[in-house]
């Protein structure tokens, strides 16, 4: 049976359109392109060179959701790519060995630069080392120490600042022959800002019941724009404003989340999430949740990029290169695991959730190890009762949609005996 | 000079390795009323800092073939290489308790994310994720790491209630020059004639090193390579090969056995690089956090968890070693689910493919079982380079 059409927003048509066009942009031959990652990006930075931002997550997520990935990885996987590593990565050399052809059907220039933002992922680094051997294009290191006391330390900060001045802003002007001008950088970091407040705004907004949006799978649209190539722009600060339109909308007229099929019609359960979600198959993943009336009100996801609402992180114009480094280090998965577990744990107390639910992604090291002890600790902290489902990102052989409909369902119903004992919380296995 | 003869130098050793309640490590800590001892992960910590603090740094390379896994898959995923679960296991069923603090080596985001684990479950303890620069300039990278064994050495000064003096750093410094020169000897004197120091052995030797302090380690050395050479030892018509990707989770002995009764003599490998991580001495003179620092930017080994920033330097290390050891062909041997071994392969790979260089790939967990398989595959490699020869 065909599923029926998608209902889409105003919103959703704008953030679509801005991803177009940014792939427009890097295809077109007319601008200097650079391949860097999602985590802690340096968007403000490059447009200070007007080099264009390509984010090979976000490639590897398109051709995920379009069904291509599955024969790009088994293509990587021929040429010697091993089965156990990232799937990101896999799709990504596997796009290139079919043509480099971007979402919008032209062929991606070759980056002018690899920019290495190495922030929350060890693959980061092996990534970008095994793209260069393709491009063979300059390759700039920017090395994020990980925060694993909690917080980052002087130290770690002036660290990124130097690698800043004295590496990564040298090379951007040679690639792009364009002076750096400071007060460019703070002009976009004050637009930055701005976006982010209303960010947050929308974040928070969970917190009602019901919920009038969905903080991650239709988190993942909100976030694009900020977590991609619009951070510092003007469309970035007309695009929230035009979601922040919606959601008020949405509030006033007491709907609960927007699904693909339209409002949901009843919130019957409010989840954490923790870990990205599956991208092969996205919309049969959503599917068995708002089937169920689950929505999710708060996830780890949704702070991949940068995280804004834990500790107020805003970009801060009058500390420009200092207020990157504090970007970059304060990222989700360059957390140690007591504040991740922390985060989880605020989420779902602050946002009156039935629990928390891990979607363990088998390729990434960096939001999986530790998750079985990640669980523990929040149910834990809060008494309520936690689940743990197992899929890939873009990788289709690692989603079984029986396994995991199982899993939600016998979550589910553990909430709903939970609820009718109204006592302590039961462990889930 | 001691006459212990080989066979009793490696089941000392052997002793050693097989013993996962660290009897050694306790003894040493009972010795002395509040003596310390640091236990740290695969890649590479500056012992030196430990040592100079007092404390013994104890090398732990998960629980080994042998342990019985119990309580560590409630920990991780099936897709998860095996050390973290093992090294779970270790402690949380006591057999790390006397150990003071831990530290985890910026290798990879399973190590990163263990040292949570503890922060979460060991609060006690002394815990450190240790970060080590990917930029090599001395101004950049090298000032923040040397902030960060600053920072390292006023940690384990609060935890050892004393102060760490310059001049304990230089002198542990120079205990470590000593170590690594022996442990280098005992490398080149492998290489020049395997038949007399079988890998198997050389292995026990150095996971020796992991447990006890450096001092009685080089002594250990010295003995055995006095001794391997009174030894009467038949040659074998092995090929010889260098094996890499072994740095972190550790193949079952059995598995190093199985090649060179298969036909590959090993003359070089990445076992424990952390014996040999600093290319070269470290300088006992001036600063001793500077010479430390120094050596981490230019003279350390190449290996998969540190940037190359330079493309065309990519895999150099690893050919100077094949052109040292007169190497015949290379096995790529890398732990089930490692990012870092596996990731970094495919550009190992093709610098060997531009050389006509022999290799072979395989993966093992530090408790695989089967070496039948193991077997045949080194013996058709070792066949294939004899009846074909070395480019
Ligand atoms: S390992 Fe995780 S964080 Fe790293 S690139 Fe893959 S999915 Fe992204
Ligand atoms: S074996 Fe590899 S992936 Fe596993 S902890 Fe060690 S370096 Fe990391």
């Amino acid at each position: 049976m065909s599923k029926p059409e998608v209902v889409k927003s105003n919103s959703q048509i704008v953030q679509k359109e801005m991803i177009r066009r940014n792939y427009d942009k890097i295809t077109s031959g007319r601008v200097k392109v650079s391949s860097t990652f999602v985590p802690g990006n340096l968007n403000e930075l490059l447009m200070c060179f007007d080099i264009a931002n390509n984010l090979p997550e976000i490639n590897a997520i398109q051709n995920a959701m379009s069904k291509k990935s599955g024969e790009m990885i088994t293509e990587a996987e021929r040429s010697g790519h091993s089965e156990d590593v990232c799937t990101y990565v896999k799709a990504d050399i596997g796009m290139m060995a079919k043509g480099n052809i971007a979402p919008n059907g032209k062929p991606f220039p070759s980056p002018d630069m690899l920019l290495l933002s190495y922030t929350g992922c060890f693959t980061f680094l092996k990534w970008f080392e095994l793209l260069r051997e393709q491009y063979k294009c300059p390759t700039v290191m920017l090395h994020v120490p990980y925060a694993a006391d909690g917080h980052p330390t002087k130290n770690m900060r002036d660290y990124i600042v130097k690698q800043l001045r004295e590496e990564v802003i040298p090379a951007m002007e040679k690639i792009s022959g364009i002076k750096f001008d400071i007060d460019r950088l703070r002009e976009y970091l004050r637009k930055s800002a701005k976006a982010e407040d209303d960010l947050v705004w929308m974040l928070e907004q969970s917190k009602r019941k019901p919920s009038p949006i969905d903080c991650y799978f239709g988190g993942v649209y909100y976030m694009g724009p900020i977590f991609t190539a619009f951070r510092g722009t003007d469309e970035a600060i007309d695009y929230y404003k035009l979601l922040r339109g919606e959601i008020e909308e949405r509030i006033k007229l007491g709907l609960c989340a927007q699904t693909p099929e339209g409002e949901m019609p009843e919130e019957k359960y409010r989840l954490v999430v923790e870990g990205p979600p599956n991208w092969t198959s996205f919309r049969d993943f959503w599917q068995m949740f708002y089937e169920a009336g689950a929505v999710v009100v708060a996830s780890s996801y949704t702070k991949v990029g940068g995280v804004y609402d834990y500790d107020n992180f805003r970009h801060d114009p009058d500390q420009p290169l200092e207020s990157l480094a504090e970007y970059c280090l304060g990222v989700y998965t360059n957390r140690n695991l007591p504040t991740r577990v922390d985060m989880l744990a605020r989420n779902v107390v602050e946002y009156e959730a039935d629990g928390l639910l891990i979607n363990s992604i088998k390729s990434c090291n960096s939001f999986s190890a530790g998750q079985l002890v990640i669980m523990r600790e929040v149910e834990k902290l809060t008494g309520k009762p936690g689940a743990f489902i197992e899929t890939d990102l873009v990788d289709p052989r690692y989603f079984s949609a029986a396994n995991v409909k199982n899993r939600l369902e016998s979550y589910f119903q553990m909430i709903d005996q939970k609820r009718r004992a109204g006592g302590s919380a039961a462990l889930a296995a | 000079m001691s006459t212990k003869n080989v066979k009793e130098i490696v089941e000392f050793c052997q002793a050693i390795f097989e013993d996962i309640n660290f009897t050694k490590a306790r003894e040493w800590k009972e010795a002395v009323p509040g003596r310390k001892v640091i236990g740290y992960m695969p890649v590479y910590v500056p012992r030196e800092i430990i040592h100079a603090a007092g404390m013994l740094p104890l090398g732990i390379l998960g629980g080994g073939a042998d342990m019985e896994v119990i309580h560590g898959d409630a920990y991780y995923q099936s897709y998860i290489c095996r050390i973290p679960r093992s090294t779970i296991e270790l402690a949380i069923t006591g057999r790390l308790d006397f150990v003071d603090g831990m530290m985890f080596p910026s290798i990879c985001d399973v190590i990163r994310n263990l040292s949570g684990i503890w922060q979460l479950l060991f609060k006690d303890k002394y815990v450190r994720y240790f970060d080590t620069p990917q930029n090599f300039d001395d101004n950049v990278g090298g000032i923040f790491y040397g902030n960060e064994l600053r920072e390292l050495k006023e940690g384990l000064s609060k935890l050892g209630g004393r102060e760490i003096r310059d001049a304990d750093i230089r002198r542990s410094i120079a205990i470590y020059n000593e170590n690594r020169l022996m442990v280098n000897k005992v490398y080149d004197y492998r290489s020049n004639a395997p038949w007399k120091a079988p890998s198997a052995e050389v292995y026990l030797l150095m996971r020796a090193g992991m447990v006890l302090p450096p001092e009685e380690h080089t002594r250990l050395m010295q003995e055995y390579l006095a001794a391997a050479e009174t030894e009467n030892r038949s040659r074998r018509d092995n090929c010889r090969v260098v094996l890499t990707g072994a740095f972190c989770e550790q193949p079952p002995l059995p598995l190093i056995k199985s090649l060179e009764m298969a036909g590959c003599y090993i003359v070089d490998d990445d076992f424990m690089l952390v014996n040999r991580w600093i290319l070269g001495e470290v300088s006992t003179s001036g600063d001793p956090i500077a010479n430390l620092a120094s050596a981490f930017l230019h003279h350390s080994a190449q290996t998969a968890a540190k940037y190359e920033v330079d493309m065309k330097e990519k895999g150099s290390y690893l050919l100077d070693i094949i052109r040292k050891r007169r190497a015949d062909g290379v096995i790529f041997a890398a732990p089930s689910f490692c990012d870092p071994a596996l990731l970094d392969q495919p550009m190992m790979v093709s610098r060997l493919e531009a050389l006509k260089i022999p290799y072979i790939t395989m993966q093992y967990a530090e408790n695989s079982g089967q070496m039948q398989p193991i077997r045949e595959q080194a013996g058709t490699f070792a066949d294939s380079i004899k009846l074909w020869g070395a480019p």
